[in-house]
């Protein structure tokens, strides 16, 4: 199984259309051109159905690079494995 | 046959696959990869994915083009990947016109607004309960019960004021949400026990809108209160999303908003298929006929036959419907007949089957055969067989066809065929819900043509009768249909419009004969058509077709010595026929050769043929009996 991180970086590729090799854990709004609020939205859309995860409003202000929301994710998903 | 040979669904490598693919020219493969991409991991990611590599093969591939404007009250921009990739997934490019936040009234009133401008093929129109109905929604409890009825009466006005607005400016298709009630009533079980309570006014609002939409052409309810309750209500609605972004929908149910209007779309665009073909052991029983025999196999009301009975349930609907069902099946005969005829499980008999290929030959020359046989082409055929090693043979064999992936438990069956939306229809006729008994006739003669020694004997075994009848209110829709639509055994192929057929019907020069066929399996219905016009004492034949359903039965002969002998009656001294050929028109073309007709030199295109009227005659076949309906001349309405 793959990393979170390597997870969270392949939606990434697919929603903002980019290869790959392009996207790192730094990757963010200010480095990825294609990363604005409908394409934010469509990553938290596409976050939450892959994880099965419900994110709130001050998560979703926090996801603020691909490392940030494979963070987010990991403590959701052990939160919820409590 | 080994797992080895079916493609592993593993979405990363296809991903890969798909864009070496793309990277070698090789477009059509690509596309389905990106299919299947789609059937086995449908997710907001994917259809991103799946958009991106659409537009690097878009002209490379045959799709149809589909336009969609989006009216809402709510945000539906995520939506949107989803709607491209599974409209995709069903040969549909689609563009989408979202239209702005709750400015849908402006836009279906007003001849110029960007919805009109970007001339749509399909509208769907999204309000919120909430904002279609913000009275009933929000302060039902305030309402005195004369002002809520009230209320529910003028949203009704309003969604018809706009529809009859929207059919002033637009042919597309118009989608229309259905009102959802509260999910937890205002008056709580008080409600529940009112005609007129919250729900049941919506719920009113909902039955009116229906009767309304009835009335236009095109304009068709989504049930949406049915499509949350199928996917549950509570887990339906985000009122996190729906504060933070507009967005009322959870993140799990888009695909299935998507998919319900793409599930309009597939029938609006023509993508439907008309045959559903089907595999039977395991399929539409459990078990092996030809190992377990028949009262080994599983097929009952209990379980664990019952989810096949389930299935035959679900097939006999689409029957209803007016689709075709046909076997193809690796099988004995006589095993398998013997099940279809006698099993005591069984829903479907042979009779509900319109072509029958139950032998050991490979499956892809036997669908070929069943579309030759239906006189529909492949692409108009889907397939269910549970053996996914024959599926991926037909999907790469015949990629036009549409292979249904079929779920692993039986259970699934039915689901899997509801689901598919090429069996959605949106309107029925007649002929719809008689078909496949006319291609179960069909096959009777064939089989029974088989047990003559000579076409005569077959012939006078089949009993035909042959109808002239007039052209009326009735007939003249299936008369213009007729030319329009009949290629094959077609003189001329001219075609012609309701209106041209209803001027020519009353013009004293002009003769049209239609003609209704029936002998001892069933009734064809109207099938030949015929259209002469007098000039000078010569009696010219315009249009000259009969329907494929009946070629090569003699019916033609008949039909032409008709329209010679009347034109003799009248006073006419020839007959002239013309031959124009078209791509497919060839079974026609030595028709007037084969009548004693006499071939003129011509300057025109195609070929030109007399037949003197006061030397020569047309003799009708003697087995077929021609009765006339005299009233020939019918008035129509202008």
């Amino acid at each position: 199984m793959n990393s979170t991180l390597e997870q969270v970086q392949a939606i990434a590729c697919d929603i903002f259309g980019i290869p790959s090799a392009r996207i790192t854990a730094d990757s963010s709004p200010e480095t990825v051109e294609t990363w604005d609020s409908i394409h934010h939205l469509n990553l938290v859309l596409a976050i939450e159905e892959k994880f099965q995860v419900q994110l709130s409003p001050e998560e979703i202000q926090e996801m603020k690079s691909v490392g940030a929301v494979a963070v987010l994710v990991e403590s959701k998903l052990q939160s919820s494995a409590r | 046959m080994g797992a080895q040979e079916i493609p592993e669904h593993n979405p990363a490598k296809l991903r890969t696959e798909i864009d070496r693919l793309i990277s070698d020219g090789l477009a059509d493969s690509s596309a389905r990869r990106l299919a299947e991409l789609w059937r086995c991991d449908p997710a907001t990611a994917t259809a991103s994915f799946i958009v991106s590599r659409i537009g690097q093969i878009r002209g490379k591939v045959a799709l149809t083009k589909c336009k969609l404007a989006i009216l809402r009250s709510f945000t539906v921009e995520p939506m949107v990947p989803l709607l491209c990739a599974e409209a995709f997934a069903y040969g549909i490019d689609l563009e989408v016109h979202l239209g702005d936040f709750n400015t849908y009234v402006q836009d279906l009133l007003d001849p110029d607004s960007s919805l009109y401008r970007f001339v749509p093929t399909a509208v769907v129109l999204a309000v919120r309960t909430e904002d279609a109905a913000p009275d009933l929604a929000r302060d039902f409890a305030d309402l005195a019960p004369a002002s809520a009825l009230e209320a529910a009466d003028r949203v009704a006005q309003s969604y018809a004021q706009w529809f009859a607005s929207f059919r002033q400016h637009s042919q597309a298709a118009l989608i229309v949400h259905s009102l959802a009630p509260p999910a937890v009533p205002s008056l709580g079980l008080l409600d529940g026990q009112s005609e007129s309570g919250q729900s049941g006014l919506i719920r009113q609002i909902n039955r009116e809108l229906r009767r309304i939409a009835s009335g236009f052409h095109g304009v068709y309810l989504l049930d949406y209160e049915a499509l949350v309750a199928r996917h549950g209500r509570l887990r339906w609605h985000d009122e996190r999303k729906w504060l933070m972004a507009r967005l009322p929908i959870a993140a799990d149910c888009l695909l299935h908003m998507a998919r319900e209007w793409i599930r309009f779309l597939v029938p609006l665009t023509g993508r439907t298929a008309k045959c559903l073909v089907l595999d039977l052991d395991n399929t539409l029983w459990g078990g092996v006929i030809g190992e377990d025999g028949i009262s080994g196999i599983k097929l009952g009301s209990e379980h664990p036959g019952a989810s096949y009975q389930a299935f035959q349930r679900s097939l006999l609907d689409l029957s209803r419907k007016g689709l075709l069902l046909a076997i193809c099946s690796k099988n004995n005969f006589d095993d398998a007949m013997e099940v279809l005829e006698k099993h005591p499980g069984m829903l479907l008999r042979p009779g509900h089957f319109a072509a029958l290929r139950i032998n050991w030959s490979d499956k892809e020359q036997n669908l070929r055969e069943i579309a030759q046989e239906l006189n529909i082409g492949v692409d108009s055929l889907a397939f269910f067989d549970d053996n996914p090693f024959e599926r991926e043979q037909i999907r790469a064999a015949l990629p036009e066809i549409t292979v249904i992936e079929v779920p692993q438990n039986s259970l699934d069956y039915a689901a899997a065929v509801r689901d598919c939306h090429v069996f959605e229809r949106l309107a029925l006729s007649p002929e719809d819900q008689q078909r496949t008994a006319m291609y179960v006739e069909q096959r009777q003669r064939a089989h029974a043509e088989q047990t003559f020694h000579s076409k005569e004997d077959f012939f006078r075994f089949l009993d035909q009768e042959a109808e002239v009848e007039p052209v009326n209110e009735f007939t003249l829709p299936r008369v213009a249909q007729l030319t329009q639509k009949t290629n094959q055994f077609n003189l001329t192929t001219r075609r012609y419009t309701e209106q041209q057929i209803a001027e020519m019907a009353v013009h004293p020069d002009w003769h049209i004969y239609a003609l209704r066929v029936k002998d001892r399996f069933g009734d064809h219905g109207l099938v030949g058509v015929a259209i002469s016009r007098d000039e000078d004492k010569q009696c010219e034949i315009d249009t000259f077709l009969l329907s494929c359903r009946v070629i090569g039965r003699t019916i033609e002969t008949a039909l032409l010595a008709h329209v010679a002998s009347r034109a003799a009656e009248r006073g006419c001294k020839r007959l002239i026929g013309r031959f124009l050929p078209s791509k497919k028109n060839a079974p026609a073309r030595d028709f007037y050769a084969q009548h004693g007709f006499s071939r003129q030199e011509n300057n025109g295109e195609g070929s030109l043929w007399t037949l003197d009227l006061e030397s020569s005659m047309v003799r009708a076949p003697e087995w077929i009996q021609l009765k006339v309906n005299r009233e020939e001349r019918i008035e129509l309405n202008p």
